[in-house]
């Protein structure tokens, strides 16, 4: 009995562990600018579920441009402006610290306030600029980047209001908006499971993992509408390849696809109107877009090879698409208004799963060359091909909304696990699975 | 006397002379019937020759219908890596199964097309689609309907060898007919 619930425990230990992914990071940190969030000050007597800025610190290393210091390595500790010992942190050549305090108002309810701190600003002046304001010398404290409003919450919503202050210090300190608040739905097989194929979403760092679907045969190709609020994906369910439209917050799931042959690849239009997908009820995979109010179905190529994987350009004129055309698979692009086909890629064996960057100057691809399959971006302009990532049988690849980070499918040991590269290729992290493959990584728009 | 005598060879000669010919049209069904009809009508006289030939029929029949079953039962086809060309050695095997399907008009079966891990979900879609049409084509090449025949990609979704050596991805690249 006492073995038994042993490995019960073992199993729920297992299980937890598994709930918490956190963060590997494989490559890059040398780069990354120095960043110290300091454990809040905590005035209350509810014990915290959260530990803030631990989070807000993982969400900063996540993103590959900061390196959080350890509470460890920190010099102080301070929880006031008015305790902050400016020359202990330059001389660490920590240019910026965050601190914050949290108060609980009532059982069950919090309020917290964070400041951004500029320590090169703050030694210079030690924390007491003057400047002149109506012909007079005022004191400033232009040392203070930025200090929050009290942000009253909830105690179901610690995780979101730390990603929400990571959003903030991130903005403020890079000028790039924050994609913390974000998710990602992916595909989960259980290979011992008797419904082994599951589609789940997940906040951005894989922290409440909800399941959307569970079924006996494949799920696939998870795409987000640009609300956030739906999910198009691909469901073997009845015995052949058939497109849904799932709402999220409703449950509901509308079947929009079940041709002969291929439904598959969805892919949200910018403006949430139209969906591109890959039909081959005519013969061969060829690209079509579907207006989803008339219910319209339009073909955009027409080809005897393979035609697959469309992929919206940031204005919506455009697609991007794999085709055998020219041979082996090369990524194309057709104005969907003119069906004007131009070739992209020409560098490597095959290029696959293309999608534009947001900016929509540059290409992130699955780059064949050599038999080796990695994650690509080429430079639209010039045509430069840059390969990003070392890791073996790479796929997937999907942006976050700020352009700043792909999360992508890549094997590691025997698993098919999910990793994130920075755009520039030199972060490099990888998100630690639980049992089974981790695939189709879709990337949400901001929610 | 003589008559009677004549009509006693012919009877016991003639199945020789059918049987002999049948022999040689291999597979023909109405020369088989022909003999059968003849063996019965002489029962009566010496039969023991064409019991004999009878039975060598019927158990030709069952080896190769044994055979044609021990074919059907091989129910898979691998391909070449990025290839959707059917290999010589599975010729004999479809061949089998057309004869299945061309016997039994009522049958019914699915071709599932599957891809190996390497290059991208959607696109091993398409490739285990252009296995499993280049099967259902070849059946149909053999006179199978068209109606009997449908396809299904399970692209990479599915891999019978999840070890992601060579020799694994070479058992993902496979259609699989389906009763």
């Amino acid at each position: 009995m006492k073995r038994i619930l042993l490995s019960i425990s073992m199993f729920l230990m297992a299980f937890s562990s598994q709930a918490a992914i956190e963060i590997l990071i494989t490559e890059g940190l040398d780069s990354a600018q120095p960043i110290a969030v300091v454990p809040f000050e905590y005035r209350g007597t509810q014990v915290l579920p959260q530990n803030v800025a631990d989070i807000i610190s993982a969400d900063l290393m996540r993103s590959g441009k900061f390196k959080a210091v350890s509470p460890a390595d920190m010099p102080q500790q301070p929880v006031e402006e008015r305790e902050i010992d400016f020359n202990a942190w330059s001389e660490r050549n920590i240019d910026t610290i965050v601190i914050g305090q949290i108060e609980d108002v009532r059982p069950g309810l919090f309020v917290a306030r964070y400041q951004i701190v500029d320590i090169i600003r703050g030694s210079i002046t030690g924390g007491h600029a003057q400047m002149l304001s109506g012909g007079e010398l005022v004191q400033t404290k232009d040392h203070i980047l930025f200090e929050s409003r009290p942000i009253q919450f909830d105690v179901s919503d610690f995780r979101r209001v730390a990603h929400a202050m990571s959003d903030r210090i991130f903005e403020k300190l890079t000028g790039i908006k924050g994609a913390f608040q974000t998710k990602i739905a992916y595909v989960l097989v259980a290979d011992n499971a008797a419904r082994p194929y599951k589609l789940v979403i997940a906040d951005y760092d894989g922290f409440n993992e909800q399941e959307i679907v569970r079924s006996k045969e494949p799920l696939m190709s998870p795409s987000w509408s640009p609300d956030a609020t739906k999910l198009a994906y691909v469901t073997f369910e009845n015995r052949q390849a058939q497109i849904f439209i799932h709402d999220l917050y409703s449950g509901s799931r509308e079947m929009i696809a079940s041709y002969p042959g291929i439904n598959g690849a969805p892919s949200w239009s910018p403006d949430g109107s139209k969906l591109a997908l890959v039909l081959s009820k005519d013969g061969n995979p060829e690209i079509y877009v579907l207006d989803l109010l008339t219910r319209q179905l339009s073909r955009m190529t027409n080809n005897r090879t393979i035609d697959t994987e469309p992929s919206w350009s940031p204005d919506g004129q455009k697609l991007v698409f794999s085709s055998e055309r020219g041979g082996r698979a090369q990524l194309y692009e057709i104005n969907i208004n003119s069906g004007k086909v131009k070739r992209l890629t020409f560098t490597g064996e095959m290029n696959l799963g293309g999608s534009f960057t947001p900016d929509g100057k540059s290409l992130i691809m699955v780059n064949r060359t050599r038999g080796r399959y990695h994650i690509a971006k080429q430079d639209l302009r010039t045509g430069a091909l840059q390969v990003l990532t070392k890791t073996q049988l790479d796929e997937s690849p999907s942006f976050s909304p700020n352009g700043n980070m792909i999360i992508y499918s890549t094997l590691y040991g025997q698993n098919q696990v999910l990793a994130l590269v920075s755009v520039d290729g030199r972060f490099k992290a990888r998100l630690p699975a639980g049992e089974g493959q981790v695939k189709s990584p879709a990337w949400s728009p901001y929610m | 006397m003589q008559a009677n005598q004549l009509l006693k060879y012919l009877v016991v000669v003639l199945p020789m002379l059918t049987a002999a010919c049948s022999t040689t049209v291999d597979e023909d069904q109405d020369t088989m019937t022909n003999g059968a009809d003849t063996a019965t009508e002489t029962t009566t006289e010496d039969s023991v020759e064409v019991m004999t030939l009878e039975e060598k029929r019927k158990l030709e029949i069952e080896a190769e219908e044994r055979k044609q079953a021990a074919l059907r039962q091989t129910n898979m086809l691998f391909f070449e890596f990025d290839g959707s060309q059917i290999q010589a050695k599975y010729f004999e095997v479809l061949e089998a199964h057309a004869a299945y399907l061309r016997a039994n008009p009522s049958a019914k079966v699915v071709i599932e097309g599957h891809a190996d891990e390497r290059g991208t979900p959607e696109y091993n879609i398409a490739l285990g689609e252009r296995r499993a049409k280049s099967v259902s084509k070849y059946l149909q090449n053999l006179g199978v309907s068209a109606a009997q025949v449908s396809t299904v990609s399970y692209g990479e979704e599915k891999p019978l060898d999840k070890s992601r050596t060579e020799a694994g991805f070479a058992k993902n690249r496979r259609a699989v007919l389906v009763y």
